[in-house]
């Protein structure tokens, strides 16, 4: 199977994040993981990935250093993990988390290592 | 008739050195007198960063460090990531290099089960179970390093197939050597599950019911002992499709659940790995390719602690944008925490085990 039938990704601007989310959270699907990847200077692709059985949907944000993403947390609590590693190792701003580790989750011996 | 009792609230650590633990993980434990009423985790101490190395190294020769992510789950992180450069370049696997993947990830998950249920027998003072199921669990080795030459990384696994193929003879060893760790293993298994002390331990304790098991990001056998039929080998990927097997599942949700669902696992592995043998096709084990890949593509793999996915961003150069590895344990921490809350302190450590947690993948 080619990647393009394997991975659909929906592309959405950071203000609809939210909404987005809590549609999909409705739709009963659950957190598979979150990703950050370092496009071009300072600009960050964040892929947010949801399940349901085997089913599964990609949705993704692009940021920089200046803007702040909301936090999940409060649609899907686990997310704080993800949240916590995407601003120890990229340095990206999340607001309003459910467990800051104000960027000791990682004990990284330099300051975001994949910024 | 309300409990009127002064309850002493005190904040244990646990880890990152602990007996029962060899890898580092640091919870702090909320307890009201003896009983645990939050815990607060804490991770990342050898984190190392192997995700970015990506950028430095050539497409192909990555492979070879996808897995050292970890030293018991090495095979299946670097199939993962082969499997997703082989969707981005839209490579046709030969047929017997499928089933020989297949083959080994199963063998690396019999090494695995036997590793855990070993290291719980130790966190409980069951020793000698630990020294029988790591006796049994050579003989595993001992396979994997006539067919692959390596114990603990087999570096097989390339882009478009297989490094090495493997004799007629080697494949009768194997078989050989399944049917009569499946007799030797069945008196292991049945004196732990049947034992007095280990029922009285484990029974009831760290329940978790399926429909937070799913809400809190669980996988693999975690998931499975709270009864959710979920297991990525069904979807069919490599040669899983050809062989025959359902899902070992259990209803109640509490350590016993999980050691008596990776036990059965144990035996459907050996049972998949006949059946690799016995419908092992011949051929090549490589297909070539030229180019380099551009484009992402995730998929995700059943590793013997649970569903793995594998992200990989390529720009056409030979050099990668970005390969991300999600853990099964990663994804089981929210559920581990969510079972140790309400239990007994001398209970956490057997029950933190039963989760069969990897923190070499965790700190990737």
């Amino acid at each position: 199977m080619s990647s393009k039938e394997i991975m659909q990704v929906k592309d959405i601007p950071l203000d609809r994040l939210l909404d987005e989310v809590t549609r999909i959270h409705y739709e009963d699907y659950r957190l598979m993981q979150i990703c950050a990847t370092k496009v071009a200077e300072n600009r960050y692709e964040i892929l947010y990935t949801f399940g349901k059985g085997y089913e599964w949907k990609h949705v993704r944000v692009t940021v920089s250093h200046e803007e702040k993403v909301p936090s999940i947390t409060s649609i899907f609590e686990i997310a704080y993990l993800y949240e916590n590693e995407i601003h120890d190792l990229f340095g990206i701003q999340i607001e309003m988390m459910n467990y800051d580790f104000k960027g000791k989750l990682f004990r990284t011996g330099v300051q975001f290592p994949f910024a | 008739m309300a409990d009127n009792s002064i309850k002493k609230i005190s904040i244990v650590p646990f880890g990152p050195q602990h007996p029962v633990l060899p890898e580092p993980i640091h919870l702090d434990l909320v307890l009201q007198d003896e009983k645990v009423i939050d815990a607060l985790p804490s991770i990342g101490f050898v984190h190392r960063g192997l995700e970015k190395l990506v950028e430095k190294r050539d497409f192909q020769e990555f492979v070879l460090i996808a897995e050292r992510t970890c030293g018991i789950c090495s095979f299946g992180h670097g199939l993962g990531y082969v499997e997703a450069i082989e969707s981005i370049m839209d490579l046709q696997v030969p047929e017997r290099a499928k089933f020989l993947r297949t083959m080994w990830a199963e063998l690396a998950r019999m090494h695995n089960h036997l590793m855990w249920l070993g290291l719980l027998g130790d966190a409980f003072g069951f020793e000698s179970l630990f020294m029988e199921t790591w006796r049994l669990r050579e003989r595993v080795l001992d396979q994997l390093e006539l067919t692959t030459g390596g114990r603990v990384i087999f570096s097989v696994n390339k882009v478009g197939g297989l490094r090495r193929d493997v004799t007629p003879g080697m494949l009768e060893s194997i078989r050989k050597a399944v049917e009569s760790l499946e007799k030797d293993c069945r008196i292991v298994t049945d004196t732990f599950l049947g034992d007095h002390d280990v029922l009285s331990r484990m029974k009831g304790v760290g329940k978790l019911s399926p429909e937070r098991a799913v809400e809190l990001g669980c996988c693999g056998p975690f998931l499975r002992a709270s009864g959710v039929r979920r297991d990525l080998r069904t979807t069919g990927y490599e040669a899983y499709g050809k062989l025959k097997f359902e899902p070992v599942i259990s209803l109640d949700g509490d350590c016993y659940a999980r050691c008596e669902v990776r036990i059965k696992e144990l035996y459907q592995s050996m049972d998949l790995v006949k059946q690799c043998i016995e419908k092992m096709p011949d051929g090549e084990v490589f297909v070539p390719f030229k180019g380099n890949p551009d484009g992402e593509c995730m998929v995700r793999i059943e590793q013997p602690r649970g569903e793995a996915l594998y992200y990989v961003k390529a720009n056409g150069t030979k050099f990668l944008t970005r390969y991300r590895n999600r853990t099964p344990t990663y994804s089981n921490i929210p559920g581990l925490i969510e079972t140790i809350i309400g239990a007994e302190l001398a209970d956490v450590a057997m029950m933190i085990l039963t989760i069969d947690p990897c923190i070499s993948c965790t700190e990737r």
